[in-house]
């Protein structure tokens, strides 16, 4: 018998809490819009449309199949396939599946300038974890010590990188007597030179990538010339050297400008193609326009047996600008 | 419900007691508003890119070694050039359907980040930014840094000619930094430019698997950090900062996205079987002597490229000691300045206005005139700086005077900014207070007029309730403990 009443005041007890719940629950869902879209012709198109994705797919296969697969094909068939595959998705979400639009609640969080109670948990339960701890501030600070003695430890390594770079960033190669050779190792003939042609030459022996190696060479008319006084014999009949990196940002100064109307156009120069930075040849390489700051570093030249040879090193650092790339030289 | 549907729940609870998470994220509500797709697009583009990358790296060897080319691209037999140009050449033209995927990577990286770029637009413009997403909002940012690295060294590794030039750029822009540029430069490269083999490698690993890993555990704190306070929404007839409403994940948004999905999947494979992008061949190898002109970097750069062609030619020497390089300034300081801009918005936004309250609402950009014209102005430079980066090819392909360009740019990126920004605030200030929408009829009454978001950030419109009378409409401003509710 008291069996019997435990368990009705049990079910009471649990039909009390269900119905609250329910209660509860319906005043909190709110908003709730429902519609059944489905209809045999919205299923059908859908099933066509991943049908066709199927046979697009295929035909990716096939076409990937033969030899020498078109690229264009390819990237249809198998584009083709997804479209439909997109298609009947968006087509199964609006026209298949239940519309429905809910209101959900949103989760509350605290606001940390008026309510301080929800972190009160656990800012206790991290003050009982040093509970009993006295000296707090040593083991703190010896914490401290040994993360920076293991970070510096962690850090250090990469030094390896790359070497120190000391006061200079590039060897040059170039120093008297140096041959200029073409990119094929033969050397560079002066009278090969007609005036206002351009030509790309390197330090005979050095490795071609080096970034001071590769010279942009060029012939001007010599009476055009305006170096200053201290490299009147760079240039003998009119051949100038420059390193061929821009001082700018280090692109190849790939294009020159030689003028066929003097009167009218600007002089010879050499230009960069990357921020059209422009150095004027004719007075050692100059900048005259674009945002390099530093002049192109020129090579002394003279002729020996014909051949163009270097006659001292490059008058600057070559590349891109850095700390004591003004010391360098 | 078919038995095995309910035996593989029976197994996810048994195991996991999971089914009631599951039911929640079935009913999670996304509100509907073509705005929010574009973080979607991006997440996708995202898994095209490690899809199609990993294609890719089965094939790509990166190696500086070098070999004499004797693949099917005739113009190029006999050169010398570095494995790694040799096995991106091959992927291209023997690899079975491997242009395909190397375009589709291209154009998808393209697309990532288009669509995160418009996205943090949505997120500014409607100040989603704000309490409680503006952590959320700094992991976005970060992602956007993160990607725009990653499509850098993505497309620096192929050694073809434009890759090698972007590279001396790069190796500028690091060595330009001040006092520790040299030693920083060296340290990336290995040595001085071009640098050691080992650069190359070091590249591939940065592009493959440190960029790609932190890119995608941002997206997994960032997709957790949108759920947990629920989208934001737009205010509505029923939309309360408290609730959301639209439609629930199951099953009409899963199959909707999924189609986005399978959308954007399709035109990146349209784009790549069709469209080309980044043919290699024709550049031919990269040799520090070698340059081209009119040469462009993808899209993203464009703003960057820009920067540097725009600033004029000072270095800041004090001595014989080059403090700051010149490529510092468009390389370093313009996009740090721009970031930092977009970084320190929220901060800014929350001083000045005095609001430190939470927003689930969204602001439409009327709403808040003097951020809308703030933002649109710091666009407005953006974009201009972004044009000025491509003057070489207006004057390669037109004829346009190059040093004209620059000038007219130089002119319009002080300008404009100033001319967007004054234009911009007066609209939206006229349409806040005409109320309707621009595109409708004038007649259109807004059932709930915003309120001010705060202390004006400028001049409140007729008829605005003034801050602190609390006649915020039921639930509007429950959070923050100032309605009848509390
Ligand atoms: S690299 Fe030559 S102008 Fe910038």
């Amino acid at each position: 018998m008291r069996r019997r009443l435990a368990a009705a005041l049990a079910w009471l007890w649990r039909y009390a809490v269900a119905a609250l719940v329910l209660r509860a629950s319906r005043r909190r869902t709110g908003y709730r819009e429902r519609e059944l879209p489905a209809s045999p012709r919205a299923e059908t198109l859908t099933a066509a449309l991943l049908f066709a994705a199927c046979l697009a797919g295929l035909a990716f296969v096939a076409i990937y199949a033969f030899d020498d697969a078109n690229t264009q094909l390819l990237g249809l068939s198998i584009a083709v396939a997804l479209g439909l595959i997109a298609a009947a998705l968006i087509l199964a979400a609006a026209a298949v599946v239940p519309q429905e639009t809910l209101e959900e609640e949103r989760p509350r969080f605290a606001d940390p300038e008026q309510e301080e109670a929800p972190v009160e948990d656990s800012a206790f339960a991290l003050r009982e974890g040093i509970d009993g701890v006295t000296r707090r501030r040593l083991l703190g600070a010896a914490g401290a010590a040994a993360g920076v003695g293991l970070g510096a430890a962690a850090l250090v390594p990469l030094a390896s990188l790359g070497p120190a770079v000391g006061n200079r960033l590039a060897a040059s190669p170039w120093k008297d007597g140096v041959r200029l050779v073409e990119e094929n190792g033969m050397p560079v003939k002066a009278d090969d030179l007609a005036v206002g042609s351009f030509l790309t030459a390197f330090a005979e022996g050095a490795d071609k990538e080096g970034l001071a190696t590769s010279l942009a060479v060029v012939r001007v008319r010599p009476e055009e010339l305006e170096l200053p006084e201290e490299r009147a014999d760079w240039a003998p009949e009119g051949i100038l050297a420059f390193s061929k990196i821009c001082t700018h940002a280090q692109c190849a100064v790939s294009l020159f400008r030689y003028p066929l109307f003097a009167e009218r156009s600007p002089g010879p120069a050499l230009v960069c193609p990357c921020h059209y930075s422009t150095f004027n040849v004719l007075d050692g390489g100059e900048r005259i326009f674009g945002p390099a700051v530093r002049p192109l570093p020129q090579l002394p030249l003279r002729i020996e047996d014909g051949a163009l040879v270097a006659a001292g090193p490059l008058s600057g650092a070559v590349g891109a600008s850095w700390g004591r790339v003004r010391e360098e030289g | 419900m078919p038995m095995t549907t309910r035996r593989v729940l029976r197994t996810v609870e048994s195991r996991t007691g999971g089914s009631g998470a599951l039911t929640k994220a079935l009913r999670y509500v996304f509100p509907d508003h073509w705005t929010f797709l574009f973080g979607e697009v991006a997440m996708y583009s995202f898994l095209i890119l490690v899809a199609t990358g990993t294609y890719l790296a089965l094939f790509f060897e990166p190696s500086t070694a070098h070999v004499v080319y004797h693949g099917t691209y005739a113009p190029l037999r006999g050169t010398e050039m570095t494995k790694a140009y040799a096995s991106a050449l091959n992927l291209s033209f023997e690899v079975q359907a491997g242009l395909l995927i190397r375009q589709v990577h291209h154009w998808a990286a393209d697309v990532f980040l288009a669509a995160i770029t418009v996205h943090l637009l949505r997120i500014f413009f409607t100040g989603a930014f704000r309490r409680p997403r503006d952590i959320n909002y700094y992991v976005g940012l970060t992602m956007l840094v993160l990607a725009v690295v990653e499509g850098y060294v993505g497309y620096s590794l192929l050694d073809d000619l434009l890759s090698g030039m972007g590279l001396a750029i790069g190796n500028a822009v690091a060595l330009s930094v001040p006092l520790v540029g040299g030693q920083f430069g060296v340290l990336l490269w290995g040595g001085r430019f071009p640098g050691t083999p080992d650069f190359l490698s070091r590249l591939f690993f940065v592009h493959v698997f440190v960029l790609p890993i932190l890119i995608a555990t941002l997206m997994a704190i960032h997709l957790a950090l949108v759920a947990r306070p629920h989208h934001s929404q737009f205010r509505g007839r029923r939309q309360k900062e408290g609730n959301v409403i639209g439609t629930p994940m199951w099953p009409a948004y899963a199959l909707r996205s999924l189609g986005l999905f399978f959308a954007t999947a399709a035109v990146l494979f349209l784009l790549g079987g069709l469209v080309q992008i980044n043919p290699i061949w024709q550049w031919g190898p990269y040799e520090p002597w070698l340059g081209t002109n009119g040469a462009q970097p993808d899209w993203y750069l464009g703003w960057l490229i820009g920067a540097l062609r725009l600033m004029p030619h000072f270095d800041i020497v004090i001595g014989d000691y080059t403090l700051i390089p010149n490529p510092f300034w468009g390389g370093v300081l313009f996009p740090g300045a721009v970031f930092g801009f977009l970084y320190l918005w929220p901060t800014i936004e929350r001083r000045w206005s005095g609001d430190r309250r939470p927003h689930n609402l969204l602001d439409r950009p009327r709403d808040n005139p003097t951020r809308t014209a703030i933002g649109a102005a710091v666009f407005t430079l953006v974009v201009t700086v972004f044009f000025a980066g491509a003057a070489d090819r207006a004057f390669v392909q037109f004829g346009v005077s190059y040093e004209f360009q620059l000038w007219m740019y130089r002119a319009l990126a002080m300008l404009l900014p100033v001319v967007v920004f004054f234009a911009t605030r007066a609209t939206c200030r006229h349409l806040r207070d005409r109320g309707g929408h621009p595109a409708r009829d004038s007649g259109a009454r807004l059932v709930e007029r915003p309120r001010e978001a705060s202390r004006p950030l400028s001049r409140p419109a007729r008829g605005y309730e003034p801050r602190g009378t609390e006649t915020a409409p039921e639930g509007d401003a429950r959070p923050t403990g100032t309605t009848k509710e509390e």
